[in-house]
């Protein structure tokens, strides 16, 4: 290969490279902003889509703005709870659906692959058109989100917990039997354990769409005001800049929770490696 | 998959959950909305609501509202597609070049879910404000074709760049996940047999990654098409989504039966188009 082939090839190599971290660059402009506002001081200027000048201020008061905070811990209680319940029962779906065999299989699985394929505003209608069939319509609250939020967390827990069940060695699960384990007890030590990554990674993926969702919750949410709810309604007024403060708390635990688990996994991989 | 031994009913008994939860509150839904799509458009939350069978009200609201329909699947189609190019990009990088750091780019491409939906699309609307560096930096170079007498903000420019942005993360995920599969010898088997590098990735690369293609044009294009953040925060008031016409047609004017018959249309639309693309496409497994 002459060097100018090479060259060529070390140019084109790097440049799908680089331009992937472009479009990653691109994907974290708008979370800098985020950051960066939560650090805004706008004065009296009535355009809080400009950087006027920096502050703490939102930070020592991120309760200030009235309803804010009350919006967040009703949307971490439906989050939590929302992603227990889809975590435990979407991850029992999988279970049967990998482990078990029964007729239907085809349906149940268009059935779980149904609700991702709707638009959310076809699914947030649909549901309240049978709270107010039902003559739930008067009492829009807690309940009826978090029955919401169960719903669409369902197929996401069970797809990635299916996933990650049937990326499983079956052998092993095989030699415990074969080494006079009863089922309770092959489940509980070798499939169950073997599964947690995936069923871990279903909660913080339910819990972040829970967390996160509007159309749906808008739809269904009666009198109650979650947190999207309160950026959406304070976004026609003018922003407080403490929902930044909110968004840049949620972003660092997130983070951190994903980046620890990552590190978890590389220390655990080289003490296998090296073990 | 089933071991020997294991009990019959099992299964089913793990399923019933689930499948009992879709049911009530996804599966009936449907009928609810099918039905309130027929009610009487007289009907009120005082008066109560009647299943008159009124056929009339879908082509009520498609009369009132073919403009913003048909808005909705172009924005969605023209996001779908910026999705497709740019996701590919990023996903093939992290998929072939990226090395060591694959998963820790996979976990930055999801990154951008923790921070809300709503505040990453007002950030939008402060980057393509007037005041903003993209549009000084547009002005400058006299790229203002795709602007509004010089503005960005409440075009359909700032729509679908907003849309892309918010989806971006549902095209790249399955997109990786096929690229990841493909075995890197075939590639280099292309280019042992004088294939150049783009008709390598053409007849190699490209095909063996239908399936990702398939699936994450699918799930960027369906909620693309329902959605309407980016439509009422960094669109015009007269550039409206169907997504917007429903909402408030349920929530401000309480026309169930108007809003209903609209959610249905904008179902079917995307069911005859969904299964016209995977017939062409040739894919069924989608799970």
């Amino acid at each position: 290969m002459s060097p100018m082939a090479r060259a060529w090839r070390w140019f084109k190599e790097h440049l799908v490279l680089g331009l992937g971290l472009l479009v990653l660059v691109y994907m974290f402009v708008p979370i800098a902003v985020v950051v960066l506002m939560s650090f805004n001081n706008p004065g009296k200027s009535k355009n809080v889509y400009a950087f006027k000048s920096f502050t703490v201020h939102n930070w020592t008061h991120a309760c200030q703005p009235a309803g804010m905070c009350h919006s967040v811990v009703l949307s971490l209680g439906i989050g939590l709870l929302a992603t227990v319940i889809a975590t435990i029962i979407g991850s029992m779906a999988a279970f049967g659906m990998v482990r078990h065999e029964f007729a239907g299989r085809s349906l149940a699985n268009t059935v779980i692959f149904l609700p991702m394929a709707s638009p959310e505003i076809v699914m947030g209608s649909s549901l309240l058109a049978l709270f107010v069939a039902t003559g739930f319509g008067g009492h829009l609250g807690f309940w009826t989100i978090l029955i919401a939020h169960v719903m669409f967390c369902l197929s996401f827990v069970v797809v990635t917990v299916k996933a990650r069940l049937t990326g499983l060695d079956d052998n092993l699960e095989q030699a415990a039997m074969d080494l006079y384990a009863n089922e309770r007890e092959t489940f509980w030590r070798i499939t169950f354990p073997l599964a947690l990554p995936g069923i871990l990674g279903a909660a913080l993926l339910s819990f972040s769409l829970s967390f996160d969702d509007f159309i749906i919750t808008n739809l269904n949410a009666g009198q109650s005001t979650t947190f999207p709810m309160f950026v959406y309604g304070a976004a026609q007024r003018g922003v407080p800049m403490q929902v930044n403060v909110v968004g840049t708390v949620m972003f660092v635990i997130a983070i951190t929770v994903v980046l620890g688990n990552e590190i978890n996994n590389r220390r655990q991989a080289r003490a296998l490696a090296t073990g | 998959m089933a071991r020997p031994g294991s009990k019959r009913y099992t299964g089913y008994l793990l399923l019933a959950p689930g499948a009992i939860w879709l049911g009530l509150f996804f599966v009936i839904p449907f009928y609810s909305l099918v039905s309130a799509s027929l009610f009487d458009p007289n009907g009120s939350v005082l008066t109560g609501y009647h299943v008159t069978y009124h056929v009339a009200n879908f082509w009520n609201v498609i009369k009132a509202y073919h403009g913003e329909l048909w808005r909705s699947l172009w924005y969605a189609g023209l996001a779908t597609f910026i999705c497709l190019v740019i996701g590919y990009v990023l996903a093939y990088a992290i998929a072939f070049k990226a090395g060591a750091w694959r998963n820790l780019l996979l976990v930055l491409v999801i990154a951008p879910f923790f921070t809300s939906f709503l505040l990453r699309t007002l950030s939008w609307k402060l980057i393509l404000s007037d005041h903003g560096f993209v549009v000084s930096t547009l002005r400058n170079l006299h790229l203002t074709f795709f602007m509004h007498n010089g503005h960005l903000l409440n075009t359909w420019f700032a729509v679908v760049a907003g849309i892309v942005y918010n989806f971006l993360p549902f095209m790249v995920l399955p997109l990786y996940a096929s690229l990841e599969k493909i075995d890197g010898r075939l590639i280099e088997a292309a280019s042992d047999l004088y294939a150049n590098p783009f008709k390598a990735f053409f007849k190699v690369t490209w095909p063996l990654s239908l399936p990702g293609v398939v699936a994450g044009t699918l799930l960027t294009f369906i909620p693309a098409a329902g959605d309407y953040i980016n439509a009422q925060l960094l669109g015009s008031p007269s550039g409206r989504m169907v997504g917007n016409v429903i909402q408030s047609l349920f929530t401000t004017t309480q026309d169930y039966a108007g809003a209903g018959a609209l959610s249905v249309i904008l179902m079917a639309v995307i069911l005859v188009m969904v299964l016209v693309y995977i017939r062409r496409a040739g894919t069924e497994d989608l799970v």
